[in-house]
């Protein structure tokens, strides 16, 4: 595979599987990249990819520990290496000014993230800012310096062009000249090797496992994928659509969270998408799940499963000979980690029905840190009313049960009933008995049902503040 | 001054352990360590892993050419565990293979047969089952049994901690390689080089001068690497002189978090009693700590519990007792306040629930106990340049405590949602080891013939900037130009027998050492400038790199004086030592002088809690602080800021599992959660208090590194008050981390009883 490496065309027969971050300090020993945690919760090691599109580069964070080689074929990577000139940057400035760095082994991490705000922001945010590292952890400096240093990094940014933002920023001395040649080279560069015969191909006998982003595989299962190949559904742009008619919206299961958030159709139907988002992992996980590895793996605590429960939606899968079926994502899942689907199958598409004006979508999710963490319990809900009354209800909820749980009972119960404080009282009961918390790390079974309570209350609070309030459920 | 550091780190050019080059034909290890709590080994089979291609040794404890022991304080700890495994995550071998992913794929091959025994993993069952890692201690001041009976209001309870894993964003590593005639060179992630090499020589058989221990710099200590750092460096040694070989060994951050010990849980009991003014007239307290199976730091830990049993108030009857209890978790160890901020915890939550009993704010009881110059704390030292008073008092008037009061109490009536609550937080921390012997210091300096500088101390820099203070000290001394100072390495062969960096006191030791070295030095340049100038040493000074003479200024400069004193012979290094004067203590007595002197401040937070969800953020957090005279306000603040983040880390979101067979369960960081970007105080400020400063203190700037953790206490009690501002039945509760389970259960106890679980 190919690819170039900050400013080196790259050509490596590494198994796929390698993770990046091995790659970058083994191999090319670039030790500026640190290794922290190896499974993308702190950021340290932190890199931008850049990829071509449409004449322009696109460039993300991503967290090189859990990010399979394979995923930046024909893409360009980008180290802190590749951002050092023989003068700071006013990235690098202003950590130094701000004295946003203490010991320092985060630091590369925080510099790489903000670089690449510095290479998408359409315009100079301080929220923005801060948003773009919201995926690396800092021990020792209790973050105020580093948003010190935000805040006079977007003063430096305020005249940004963001039509040719690749010549301002090396003029500006953001990034090195090399830059500006990178698309045209990958435009010349082979383009990822093709799948003949689709994704099934299968080596030395075994069938390579299927990775998107990487999130969850290289946490759960590195030992296993590292030395191997994989098949990086990550890259298939076939499957990184999205469509909406006027009854439906599909979303094609390559796409990453980051995707979803940029898509004007999709922000259009859930207006509040980005306080949603800000509550699932963070921005360079957010760049690198994908749609599809969020519904198979299945976990009982999925943020998009659970979004897209509530949704009503349904999945199609498609076979190695090209045959689909379609059902509903709540039927996908069986029991603990097992689902409705063969080994030659996956995730085509995800699609549920547009709104109407009377339909109502909330998402809420509690976890020990409110964001940068795996839900305790989330839920999600979609009404549709007639008058007072609930025309049609979805209910979802994550973390009290062996799988992401469709509230069946609980909606049913609530279908066609008057939106009254004593209607969600009584349905509370209903989902008690739909529910199987068990006690773990993220709370006791108690609490997490105590908590469920409290976020069915919470949707109707959102969507409804003049009819609902916590005394009236009391 | 910035950072030193600052710009190799944000270029990633800074260099750690990991990111040393690697000598060709390096080995890798990995650490086969027990997969149970407390356990007799009845067979290990390591046949398989020896014969995994590439794997090039496996080391337990036959091998050790010395001792199989690498016990800090007490000799009770074992590099390799022979007969007994006494915690998860007990080493029993290192393999070492060619390549990392090698030795750890040869440890799955492993097979191991272990005979459970019983396991402890309460220190109050540990204390009943008289499993103790040494002998209770009790400080003593006045007479508590009398003392009650003159109290208004007398109060007890309990007060709970949980620990604190450390996180250093890097892990614990070693790298080690033969030289010549059976030395070994080991560089190590360690806050104590000298632990290292005394530990080494020990299990190696070895004398100590033939191991040099090299410190470039740690990704974080936090404590964690005090003591914690010494066995993988160990084990690094013992690879290298067995194999003759180097020998690298980096841990992967779930190893680390599983083998290593973190912050101290604690049990305790607490007696408070007040007299009818509010005024605390005793207290008692028993602190049960939470060792782990072997002792690592945890006598020194315990006794700074003691020491701060009282926190930054004067009571004249207290008795207070703690028990190292024994269990089978990791040994705990080093954590940022060592022990203090736990034994304040205690103190600040008998307050809370006093006020609670009360009916009075707790903030009225802190206010009226608040140490003054003249009293005695409990080991018998009399409080001088108190500050207690001073930095509350400016705290109340700068940040109009009244006006944020009313304020929360009129957001608490308009809002049914959200409640806000707020805690006061005064801190009183004593500065020196409370091990007298530790509290000395060395520094090396060398000017070279060209007027650069090279200083070696035994310091150890992990990102608190003691690096940054020790070039403020060499340039205020010679009066040159910062750039022209290097600061080396800490290496055991250019300072020795040194104490680790550790109790805040690294800059003050160190710098101090440093300082006579430097000044030395400069009073022989100072001879050589009065024989080129015909002057006495006495009418020459060096300001900016010139040389005046009876305060004139002279066309010498600094490189040309050096110069000269280079061609005249004049000896240009100099070895300083530093011992910290007047501090002593008796422990068969328990009393004495033991801190050269204490730091004070006042932190105001105010927290705001989603009585929905019961999830809650931190508002901010208000501190006047004593910092002396700071020498680096940038370095100084930045010690605050992140103390008082950990601190708040460790009392809301940081939650330290272990189950009934003493396995970890938030054992990686993805369930064990510090803070992040948007969790937080949305303010931090920072304001001095103005005051002279302490001789023992390096430029009389008094040391950051620990007092501001304490003030992170607070939000535990503010979160407390705005639950009580939802909830009026609530009833107070003191198990720290306050995690939002703890808060949505103390929101809704009632709706809780109604909430049955299939």
């Amino acid at each position: 595979m190919e690819f170039i490496l900050i400013d080196r065309s790259i050509k490596t027969d590494k198994p796929g599987g390698m993770t990046l971050l091995d790659f970058i300090r083994y191999e090319k020993h670039l030790m500026g990249t640190k290794i922290g945690c190896r499974e993308g919760d702190c950021g340290a090691c932190t890199v931008l990819i850049g990829s071509l599109s449409e004449d322009k580069m696109n460039y993300i964070s991503m967290t090189s520990c859990i990010t399979p080689l394979a995923n930046t074929a024909g893409k360009h990577v980008v180290t802190i290496e590749g951002l050092n000139m023989p003068e700071l940057s006013p990235v690098q400035e202003a950590f130094v000014e701000a004295g946003g760095t203490q010991c320092g082994f985060c630091t590369v991490g925080f510099i790489v993230s903000l670089s690449g705000y510095c290479l998408t922001a359409k315009k100079s945010s301080y929220e923005d800012a801060i948003s773009a590292i919201d995926g690396n952890i800092c021990r020792c400096t209790g973050y105020k310096s580093i948003e010190r240093a935000a805040a006079s990094l977007i003063d430096k940014l305020k005249e940004i062009n963001s039509k040719n933002r690749i010549e301002w920023l090396i003029r500006e001395r953001f990034i090195p000249q090399y830059f500006q040649n990178i698309p045209e080279r990958l435009a010349l560069a082979s383009p990822p090797a093709p799948l003949p015969g689709g994704e099934w191909r299968l080596l030395n006998g075994r069938k390579k496992t299927i990775v998107g982003g990487g999130t969850d595989l290289y946490v759960q299962r590195p030992e296993e994928l590292e030395g191997g190949e994989v098949n990086p559904f990550f890259n298939r742009s076939d499957l990184r659509v999205i469509s909406v008619n006027n009854v439906c919206f599909s979303i094609g299961t390559s796409n990453t969270v980051t995707d979803l958030l940029q898509s004007v159709e999709f922000r259009n139907i859930f207006p509040e998408l980005k306080k949603y988002v800000k509550l699932i992992s963070s921005t360079p996980i957010r760049n690198m799940g994908t749609v599809g590895g969020n519904l198979v793996n299945a976990s009982p605590i999925g943020d998009l499963t659970i979004f897209f429960l509530a949704l009503n939606s349904s999945v199609t899968l498609r076979k190695a000979t090209g045959q689909k079926r379609t059902i509903l994502l709540r039927d996908f899942y069986k029991k603990y980690k097992t689902i409705d689907k063969t080994d030659d199958e996956f995730i085509e598409t995800i699609s549920f029905n547009t709104f109407d004006k009377d339909t109502f979508f909330n998402f809420e999710k509690v976890s020990k840190r409110t964001n940068l963490d795996i839900a305790t319990v989330n839920s999600a809900i979609q009404l549709t009313l007639k008058g007072d009354v609930i025309k049609q209800i979805h209910i979802s909820a994550g973390g009290v049960g062996p799988i992401p749980l469709y509230l069946k009972e609980t909606s049913a119960y609530l279908t066609g009933k008057e939106l009254t404080p004593d209607t969600v009282i009584a349905a509370i009961d209903v989902a008690f008995t739909e529910i199987s918390p068990i006690s773990d790390v993220r709370g006791s079974k108690e609490y997490k049902a105590l908590l469920l309570r409290q976020l069915l209350f919470a949707h109707f609070i959102e969507l409804f503040p003049e009819k609902f309030e916590m005394e009236k459920f009391a | 001054m910035k950072n030193i550091d600052s710009n190799g780190h944000v270029r990633g050019a800074s260099i750690y352990l990991d990111d040393i080059p690697l000598l060709v034909g390096t080995l890798h290890g990995a650490v086969f360590d027990s997969p149970c709590a407390h356990g007799k080994i009845n067979r290990v089979d390591y046949s398989k892993a020896k014969n995994l291609s590439g794997v090039v040794g496996i080391f337990t404890y036959h091998d050790i050419p010395g001792e199989n022991q690498i016990g800090g304080i007490i000799p009770d700890e074992q590099l390799f565990a022979e007969g007994e495994v006494h915690f998860c995550g007990m080493p029993i071998a290192l393999i070492v293979a060619e390549t990392e992913t090698i030795a750890r794929a040869a440890r799955h091959l492993i097979e191991i047969e272990i005979e459970k025994l019983p396991v402890i993993v309460d220190p109050r069952e540990a204390r009943a089952k008289k499993s103790l890692i040494f002998p209770p201690r009790t400080f003593k001041i006045g007479d508590t049994t009398k003392a009650w009976e003159e109290c208004e209001y007398i109060i007890e309870g309990e007060a709970d901690n949980e620990g604190q894993e450390h996180l250093y964003i890097e892990t614990q590593g070693a790298y080690a390689h033969e030289t010549e005639n059976g030395s070994i060179r080991i560089s190590s992630s360690t806050q104590g080089p000298t632990a290292v090499q005394r530990t080494a020589a020990k299990v190696l058989g070895i004398p100590m001068h033939k191991l040099e221990v090299d410190v470039i710099r740690l990704g974080g200590g936090f404590g964690g690497k005090e003591d914690q750092a010494t066995a993988w460096a160990v084990m690094a040694a013992l690879g290298a002189h067995l194999l003759k070989k180097p020998v690298k060994i980096a841990l992967h951050r779930l190893d680390d978090m599983r083998m290593t010990g973190k912050r101290h849980p604690y049990r305790s009991d607490f007696k408070i009693g007040l007299s009818k003014d509010l005024k605390i007239l005793a207290y008692e307290a028993t602190f049960h700590q939470n060792a782990g199976a072997v002792a690592d730091l945890s006598p020194a830990v315990m006794e700074r519990t003691l020491f701060h049993a009282t926190n930054s108030y004067y009571v004249p009857h207290a008795t207070v007792t703690a028990y190292s209890c024994k269990t089978n978790l990791p040994p705990n160890t080093a954590f940022r306040g060592f022990g203090g901020p736990q034994g304040m915890f205690v103190i600040e939550s008998a307050i809370a629930k006093a006020a609670n009993t009360i009916g009075v704010t707790a903030r009225e009881i802190q206010e009226r106990n608040l140490l003054k110059d003249g009293d005695e704390f409990p080991y018998g030292q009399i409080v001088a340049q108190a500050e207690a008073k001073n930095a509350w008092t400016k705290a109340r008037q700068y940040y109009k405590l009244d006006q944020i009061e009313r304020e929360i109490e009129s957001f608490n009536i308009r809002n049914k949602h959200f409640k806000k609550g707020m805690a006061v937080m005064p801190i009183c921390f004593g500065i020196s080891f409370t091990n007298t012997m530790m509290n000395n210091a060395r520094a090396l300096a060398h000017v070279y013939q060209d007027g650069s500088i090279g200083v070696s101390t035994g310091a150890v820099e992990m990102g608190q900037g003691v690096n940054t203070k020790m070039v403020q000290v060499a340039a205020s001394v010679f009066s040159v130009n910062p750039d022209r100072i290097k600061v080396e390495t800490t290496n055991t062969t250019r300072v020795a027998n040194t104490s680790p960096s550790a109790a805040s006191s690294t800059a003050d030791l160190n710098g101090k050492a440093l300082q006579q070295a430097c000044e030395m030095i400069l009073a022989r340049l100072k001879q050589t400038a009065a024989k080129i100038l015909l002057s006495q040493a006495l009418d020459i000074s060096i300001i900016n790199e010139c040389v005046i003479n009876k305060g004139e200024k002279t066309d010498l400069t600094w490189v040309r004086l050096v110069r000269m004193a280079f061609m005249d012979r004049v000896s240009l290094s100099e070895n300083a030592h530093y011992a910290t004067p007047i501090i002593h203590f008796d422990k068969s007595k328990e009393k004495g002088h033991p801190f050269a002197y204490h730091v004070y401040g006042a932190a105001i937070i105010t927290v705001t809690v989603d009585c929905i969800r019961g999830t809650y953020q931190i508002d901010s957090v208000k501190i006047i602080h004593d910092f002396g005279k700071s020498m680096n306000p940038i370095v100084d603040l930045g010690q605050i800021e992140g103390g008082v983040v950990q601190g708040i880390g460790w009392m809301t979101m940081e939650e330290l599992l272990y189950d009934a067979d003493g396995q970890l369960l938030s054992n990686s960081l993805s369930t064990y959660k510090i803070p992040d970007i948007y969790s937080v105080p949305k303010e931090i400020i920072v304001e001095h208090l103005d005051t002279p400063g302490p001789d023992a203190a390096i430029q009389k700037s008094k040391a950051t590194g620990e007092p501001p953790l304490m003030y992170g206490l607070g939000a535990y009690f503010a979160i407390q008050n705005a639950v009580k501002a939802f909830n009026p039945h609530y009833k107070l509760k003191f198990h720290a981390p306050f995690t939002p389970e703890k808060v949505l259960m103390g929101l809704y106890e009632e709706a809780m009883k109604k909430v049955e679980v299939h």
